[in-house]
């Protein structure tokens, strides 16, 4: 399976290799810097390369290339997979997963890296046993390291790796026992110039944090369950239960996880929170054109609109846009031509607007395309596809647990063309 | 400047510091003198530091700290990490393997892994190490060590690593037996002469029933012998129903290799209607092989109930958090499953398209192999492949690709809508590739053409010249397909000529008017003059077509065109491309007539302007259809090293009985009355499924007429469209809804029962004998249930014969234990009707774990029976001579408590051996250890001389042998007593079938299991007289067992209701192994002890 991982920053530099089987040159690299030249940018590097002896798996996050040589037939996604996997638990141990971070912690990394693989086969990538086996370096620990001479190596045994509940680790304590639930929905749409919706569908998950002494057996039950469309749930969800019931029935991991990640895509049910009136032109003979976005809500259950911000990419014409916002910070790089603009709060009453003028390039004939506007903003307290949490009950343990749920819709990848 | 500052930081653990920068400094200087170049300089002054660095090291590994050690072995992983050669401090390292530190082993075994290759012989220093610590008793160490051992490859120790997994393989603990099977693999890798004893280890392991175990073996047999398919029949239906528990990285494995199986093993499910509907529907439909096979074949077809088993256990898995388990669920059905059940997957796989733009890749170019064969399956989510401008542009073709398949008379104005915002993108690549597209939808569908030609000549007057280009490329192709008049279109694409650069593009215009030369006689001399002006500067494909348009118009219009095509082919003649001097070579002969040219020259119009066929407009992805889905060959299109074919299915489905495993379940074949269930049940299970296949027909009927029903109008088609996917999705889920109600059923009891805890007892025993009707009628369903499936028919002769065997030794054994039994006869009878106790048998969390546990479809029974006998024996609690005449004895009733279902029920009989009354008998202080509760019984107000009484009490021993202290107090006196329960007596008997005793049993190994082998005469192993005392020691009930050498015994702790699973396994010679499993360690090591010299003694 997995021969080898190199860690390759934005430069091209081979930060950090891993050998799990024999030696692998890092000259099959080059393989990969090649292809990387030809995809000029990042996003646009082929997931699989060919080589002549080896293939190379890559995944790019947090502007770091996982690089994984294989040898042989493998499932693309199951290496895809778990170099995503890999990238979790790195964020997970050291809250970024980024160069420098990588290369301060890299012996926790090498550790944590030979523990989740034998012979390129997963062995542990549960983060719960992980961090049994190699405790994630904190301020305090290391202080406490350096003081007491202990390591960060766990010298308990993983239990949770041979007990039935693989994803929960033993003889968990908590003074405070609070369970709380973010049900989190983002809105993937695609608007066109009129206004009017071409698709739209909701994306949701359910994250938690759970800190429940003992071995603690949660029932999530919903006021609607049939709105989800398709699920998917995290491994300690009884899948039996959801079939017959609708009930998430589980034994909770401890900490955050995702619980339940869903898809709501019933076409025309999806309401549009906001409403983007623009009004972009470009003239041919002039070498200015006009600009105006103005951002209002639109269905939004008497939820305020917060974290607005808009994101243009303009063509390459434009050479410089000089605009005034009604509301918030506006900002055109002139080099990657992208115009952002951060709203912040929405007021109802006066729609936040920005207008002003772009200068083009003398002579150049106008875009045949007018820039399309991403979205993002976010409303506190409503879940859009009207899902909702019946409650929350415990079994198998006797005391009582505090309880929180969040709701929270964002927009996803929402677009708008004009 | 740096490295000197770098020295400054090593300071502190070096000796001869202060004087290292000095010297660095003067070497410096000195070379600054020489005028050595300054590069020369800086190697020197590395090479310098880097010796230093490793003396460095070396002394700290050697300290006797361990603070110092760890932080050189720290820093040597740096130094690996980074990808230095750290080799040199070998011996320095492998000192440090025994070391106490776990961080610092650690630490070392990583450097042992990275560098024993280099440095064979200092590596075996550590295997002694390793060997040792293979026989630890903790079972990671023992793990951990097999992982190093084996992951060192030096080859002078294969022996002592096969022998390592051998042992290994046999390990109790299932998490060392899965480091064994991947042990295999390294080994293998190591040395593949292995080959051979390395099977069978595979073998062994691969009839192991951990699902730790499971993938990792699975993989192991990938790996060392993919073709040993045999190897894989009688574990076929347990990896099956293993499936839902192994972790997720097994499940993919264990997919992969269950499809290729299940297409050497059973039939086609693939009937003609499905396939001919497929090709009626498809434009690229190739001739399948398969087609000519089921044409074949024209009996009915039933699916092999296995085949169905593999279908239906890996469904649940689409809902998987995991990409990789998804994808292979979905190629799994796309393989081997009815087309008309295919349908399900393509749900969870858009899905995955939320996901990392390297999932999306990877899932799309699957949907887009699958959307050209079967585009049924998509068309419902067709605006899921609507094309985002932030999306990277290898998706974006991809997405492309997908909208093109799906694209059908009802859709396809919506999507031409669509693909003209694409067209106008920034990403001139993309917009490119949306051109292509419009081309191929404008030639798949006919009723568009027109208006897609119309389109792409608009595109003509772009301003941006790879949308031109491409659009002209287009546009040939399109105006080759029709016949039809197009002259005003070739004009302006002659007019074209002038501006475009694009090397395609121009060809394609040449050729275009070359073809069409007759239709527009007045443009195509003239171009010809204007490209033979510029000829000497064109792009080689252009002077060939300038060279073709040439020899056309010289055939055709000879009059204007001679002398121009002469000059073209003169200046081809002295071409630097010797393909264009051949192709001038060859015209000339062809066109021109002089007295060489042969019969050929006649023919030279209709050799050139010939009707020549219109090109196919492909999907590139036509071709990948004969890899495996979801493989590294399906993605690169090319064989990937140790790609395994997958087989076409065979004609005549191989002997469906090699799966039959020997296993005799007896619970459910002791009442008749769940044997005639069960046969119903068999029967439903098949009609069912050709019902369904019949239902499955009709509703793709349906779906494709509504396609071609449904209006213009993007909306409605899109309603439509869904709704019939839906229905597809309720008929191929109903099948499993069957067994969903009937596990709601048990749901809901299991939720009624832990709801009726907190009730009074007093209600629930008068409810007692209705619910446990019910129970008992459940179980009975669920156990019939999970028969059917787990069942082939041709098993069930078999079985009949074993099941008279059964009878017999039923009957054989019921009269014995009649003699020892005190209790009602009506009442015994334990295992054949598993009577529900009116307490809930297992506490709500358990009972949810179970079924938690067992996703797969067979759900253990277990339920709490009655107890099998009940022993007389009493203990002393109080002689009446130190309870100044009061005695009192206590015995264990064995039935559940009333007062608590977490206490053991104790009856105490009380004597009053003075000549007064005892007044007011009743419990005082309680010293009772920390968790033990206790239910008193109530004052006795008075007993009279030489009366008695007994009364009953609760006590929860929480699963331990503690003693409860407590005072019996009378009106006057105190006293101590404690009551100390034996072990057996914190048992509740539990009725279960041998197949449950055994997935239980599976589970609790390693520390949850205890074993002694006990030797005695063997009149003492005759079944009687084993149960007989089991029974006696122990609160136990009888499993029936299917073996006579093996006597089961299960139960479950009072407290906390873990199941205690006792077996007795008679050998040869007298001698017989007692194991207990239970997650109860203490009480079972007791057990243990208790019953071994009691089973040994005559």
């Amino acid at each position: 399976m997995i021969h080898s991982l190199f860690l390759i920053n934005s430069s091209g530099d081979i930060f950090l290799e891993k050998h799990w089987k024999s030696v692998v040159s890092r000259s099959v690299c080059d393989y990969f810097f090649e292809a990387q030249e030809r995809a000029t940018e990042a996003e646009n590097v082929p997931p699989v390369i060919p080589t002549p002896h080896h293939y190379l798996l890559s995944v790019y996050r947090h502007k770091i290339f996982f690089v994984a040589v294989i040898q042989t037939e493998v499932p693309p996604l199951f290496v895809i997979e778990f170099l995503h996997r890999v990238v979790d638990t790195f964020q997970d141990y050291f809250g970024v997963c980024s160069e420098p971070v990588i290369k301060d912690n890299v012996v926790v990394v090498y550790e944590v890296l030979e523990e989740m693989l034998d012979n390129g086969f997963p062995l542990a990538t549960e983060s719960n046993i992980l961090k049994e086996l190699i405790k994630p370096p904190t301020i305090l620990r290391t202080v406490v390291n350096t003081i007491t001479g202990s390591t960060n190596v766990g010298d308990q045994l993983p239990t949770g790796q041979l007990s039935v509940v693989p994803w929960r680790r033993t003889g968990v304590k908590y003074t405070n026992n609070e369970a709380y639930f973010d049900v989190i929905e983002e809105i993937d749409a695609i608007i066109d110039k009129s206004g009017s919706t071409i698709t739209a569908e909701i994306q949701g998950v359910i994250d938690a944090c759970v800190k429940l002494t003992g071995m603690p057996d949660l029932t999530l039950s919903f006021m609607n369950p049939r709105l989800l469309d398709d699920v998917s749930f995290h491994p300690c969800v009884r899948f039996k239960r959801w079939e017959s019931e609708r009930i998430l029935s589980f034994i909770p991991p401890d900490g955050n996880f995702r619980l339940l990640s869903y898809h709501v895509s019933a076409q025309n049910l999806v309401a549009i929170p906001v409403y983007v009136k623009h009004n972009i032109s470009f003239r041919d003979s002039s070498s200015l054109g006009r600009f105006e976005i103005t951002v209002g809500p639109k269905q939004t259950m008497g939820k305020t609109i917060e974290g607005v911000t808009v994101t243009s990419q303009m063509p390459k014409g434009v050479l410089n846009m000089s605009l005034t916002p009604s509301q918030g910070t506006h900002t055109f790089d002139p080099v990657t031509k992208m115009l952002s603009w951060d709203v912040g709060k929405i007021n109802p009453q006066k729609p936040p607007n920005l207008k002003g003028t772009m200068s083009l390039q003398a002579g150049a004939s106008k875009p045949d395309e007018n820039p399309t506007i991403n979205l993002q903003f976010k409303i506190q307290q409503l879940a859009i596809s009207g899902l909702k949490v019946n409650r929350l009950d415990m079994y198998g343990e006797k005391y009582k647990p505090f309880k929180g749920i969040k709701y929270m819709t964002k927009a996803g990848k929402f677009q708008v063309r004009t | 400047m740096r490295p000197l500052s770098l020295a400054c930081r090593w300071r502190p653990s070096c000796c001869s510091y202060l004087t290292l920068p000095i010297i660095l400094f003067l070497i410096l200087m000195k070379m600054m003198y020489f005028k050595l170049p300054i590069i020369k300089i800086k190697v020197w002054i590395f090479f310098l530091l880097f010796c230093n660095r490793n003396e460095d090291l070396k002394q700290m590994l050697e300290s006797n700290k361990d603070s110092a050690k760890l932080d050189a072995m720290k820093r040597i992983v740096g130094m690996i990490a980074k990808g230095k050669n750290a080799s040199e401090l070998f011996p320095a390292v492998v000192k440090n393997v025994a070391s106490k530190n776990i961080e610092i082993k650690k630490l070392v075994y990583v450097y042992l892994v990275r560098y024993a290759e280099e440095q064979q012989d200092l590596a075996l220093l550590s295997i002694s190490t390793f060997q040792r610590a293979l026989k630890d008793p903790n079972q990671l160490i023992r793990a951990s060590a097999l992982r190093v051992l084996s992951s060192i490859r030096v080859p002078i120790i294969v022996p002592i690593m096969m022998l390592a997994i051998k042992e290994a393989s046999a390990d109790l603990s299932p998490y060392v037996r899965k480091n064994a099977a991947h042990a295999i693999q390294k080994l293998y890798s190591l040395d593949p002469e292995q080959k051979e004893m390395l099977i069978e280890v595979i073998e062994k392991l691969l009839k192991d029933k951990s699902t730790l175990v499971a993938g990792s073996v699975v993989m192991a047999f990938e790996e060392v012998c993919p073709d040993r398919i045999d190897l894989i029949h009688k574990n076929y239906r347990k990896l099956c129903n293993l499936l839902v528990d192994v972790e997720e990285w097994g499940q993919v494995v264990i997919i992969h290799m269950l499809t290729r199986y299940a297409r050497t093993q059973f039939v086609s499910p693939w009937k003609e209607g499905d396939e001919l509907e497929d090709n009626e529907k498809n434009f690229y439909e190739s001739d399948d092989d398969q087609k000519e096979k089921t044409d074949k074949r024209k009996k009915p077809y039933t699916m092999d109930p296995d085949h169905r088993l593999l279908i239906r256990n890996t469904k649940p898995l689409l809902q998987s958090r995991n990409a990789a388990v998804v994808m292979a669920v979905a190629q799994l059905y796309w393989h081997i499953s009815p087309k008309s059940e295919a349908g399900i997957i393509s749900k969870s796989l858009v899905r995955l398209l939320r996901s990392n733009r390297e999932v999306q890749y990877i899932v799309l170019q699957n949907i887009a192999t699958m959307s050209i064969q079967r585009k049924g399956m998509f068309e419902p989510y067709l605006k899921s492949f609507y094309v985002r401008s932030t999306d990277p542009t290898m998706i974006k073709t991809l997405k492309l690709e997908i909208l093109t398949n799906l694209a059908n008379e009802a859709n396809i104005s919506t999507l031409l809508r669509e693909f003209q915002t694409y067209v106008k993108s920034q990403d001139k690549q993309f917009a490119a590739a949306t051109i292509q597209t419009i081309g191929r939808c404008a030639t798949n569908i006919v009723e568009v053409t027109d208006t897609c030609l119309n389109g792409l000549v608009c595109l003509l007057s772009n301003r941006d010249e790879i949308v031109v280009a491409e659009s002209v490329v287009v546009i040939k192709k399109l105006l080759q397909m029709q016949p039809v008049q197009h002259g005003e279109i070739i004009k302006h694409m002659a007019k074209l000529l002038d501006s475009i650069t694009v090397p395609v593009a121009r060809a394609s215009i040449l050729w275009l008017i070359g073809e069409n030369c007759e239709r527009v006689p007045k443009i195509a001399p003239d171009v010809l003059r204007k490209m033979a002006k510029s000829f000497t500067s064109e792009d080689d494909l252009v002077k060939l077509q300038i060279l073709n348009l040439g020899a056309k118009l010289y055939l055709t219009n000879s009059k204007q065109t001679k002398l121009l095509t002469q000059y073209i082919l003169n200046l081809g003649k002295y071409d630097q491309n010797y393909d264009i001097r051949d192709r001038t070579r060859f015209i000339r002969q062809l066109i021109v007539p002089n007295e060489k040219s042969g019969a050929l020259s006649k023919y030279a119009k209709k050799i050139f302007l010939a009707q020549k066929p219109a090109p196919l407009l492909e999907s590139p992805f036509k071709d990948r259809d004969h890899f495996q889905l979801g493989t590294l060959s399906h993605t690169l299109n090319i064989k990937a090293t140790g790609y395994l074919e997958l087989s076409n299915w065979p004609e005549v489905a191989p002997d469906p009985s090699v799966r039959n495993v020997e296993v005799i379940e007896l619970a459910k074949e002791w009442t008749p009355a769940g044997k005639a269930k069960q046969e119903n049940s068999a029967k439903k299970f098949y009609s069912e499924s050709e019902e369904e296949e019949d239902s499955s027909d009709s509703s793709s009927d349906s779906e494709s007429e509504s396609g071609s029903e449904s209006g213009e109008e993007g909306d409605s088609n899109e309603d439509s469209s869904e709704d019939s996917s839906s229905e597809q999705d309720s008929e191929s889920g109903r099948e499993s809804g069957l067994e969903n109600k009937r596990t709601a059923k048990r749901n809901s009891k299991a939720k009624g029962k832990s709801g009726s805890e907190d009730e009074e007892k007093e209600n629930e025993k008068s409810k007692t004998s209705d619910s446990s009707n019910a129970e008992s009628s459940s179980i009975e369903d669920s156990s019939s249930d999970s028969e059917s499936e787990s069942e082939s028919e041709s098993e069930s002769e078999s079985r009949k014969v074993t099941q008279e065997k059964e009878k017999k030794t039923k009957q054989g054994r019921t009269p014995l234990t009649k003699d020892v039994s005190l209790l009602d006869l009506d009442d015994f009878n334990p295992v054949s009707t598993p009577v529900a106790l009116p307490i809930p048998a297992l506490s709500p969390s358990l009972m949810a774990d179970l079924e938690g546990l067992n996703l797969s479809t067979s759900s253990s029974v277990i339920s709490v029976s009655t107890p099998v006998f009940v022993p007389t024996k009493t203990h002393v609690l109080l002689h009446r001579m130190s309870g100044k005449g009061l005695a009192a004895h206590y015995f264990f009733p064995r039935q559940p408590c009333i007062f608590g279902d977490k206490m053991v029920s104790i009856q105490i009989t009380l004597n009053n051996t003075t000549d007064q009354k005892i007044e007011n008998i009743h419990i005082g202080e309680k010293k009772l250890p920390i968790g033990l509760k206790m239910h008193v019984f109530n004052p006795i107000d008075s007993l009279e001389p030489e009366g008695s009484i007994t009364v009953s009490m609760g006590i929860d021993f929480c699963d331990s042998t503690q003693t409860a202290s407590f005072q019996l107090c009378t009106k006057d006196d105190c006293f101590s007593v404690n009551i100390q329960p034996p072990v057996g007596e914190l048992l509740l008997p539990v009725a279960m079938s041998e197949k449950d005793f055994k997935k239980e049993q599976g589970m609790l190994t390693g520390m949850n299991e205890t074993s002694a082998v006990i030797i005695a005469a063997p009149q003492n192993f005759t079944p009687s007289v084993i149960f007989q005392k089991v029974v006696n020691i122990a609160n136990v009930g009888a499993v029936p067992s299917g073996q006579d050498n093996i006597h089961r015994f299960a139960a479950k702790t009072v407290h906390s209701g873990s199941l205690m699973l006792v077996t007795v396994e008679l050998k040869e010679g007298s001698t017989a192994q007692l194991i207990i499993n239970t997650e109860k360690t203490v009480i079972g090591s007791v057990l243990l002890r208790e019953l071994k010299p009691v089973l040994s003694q005559g």
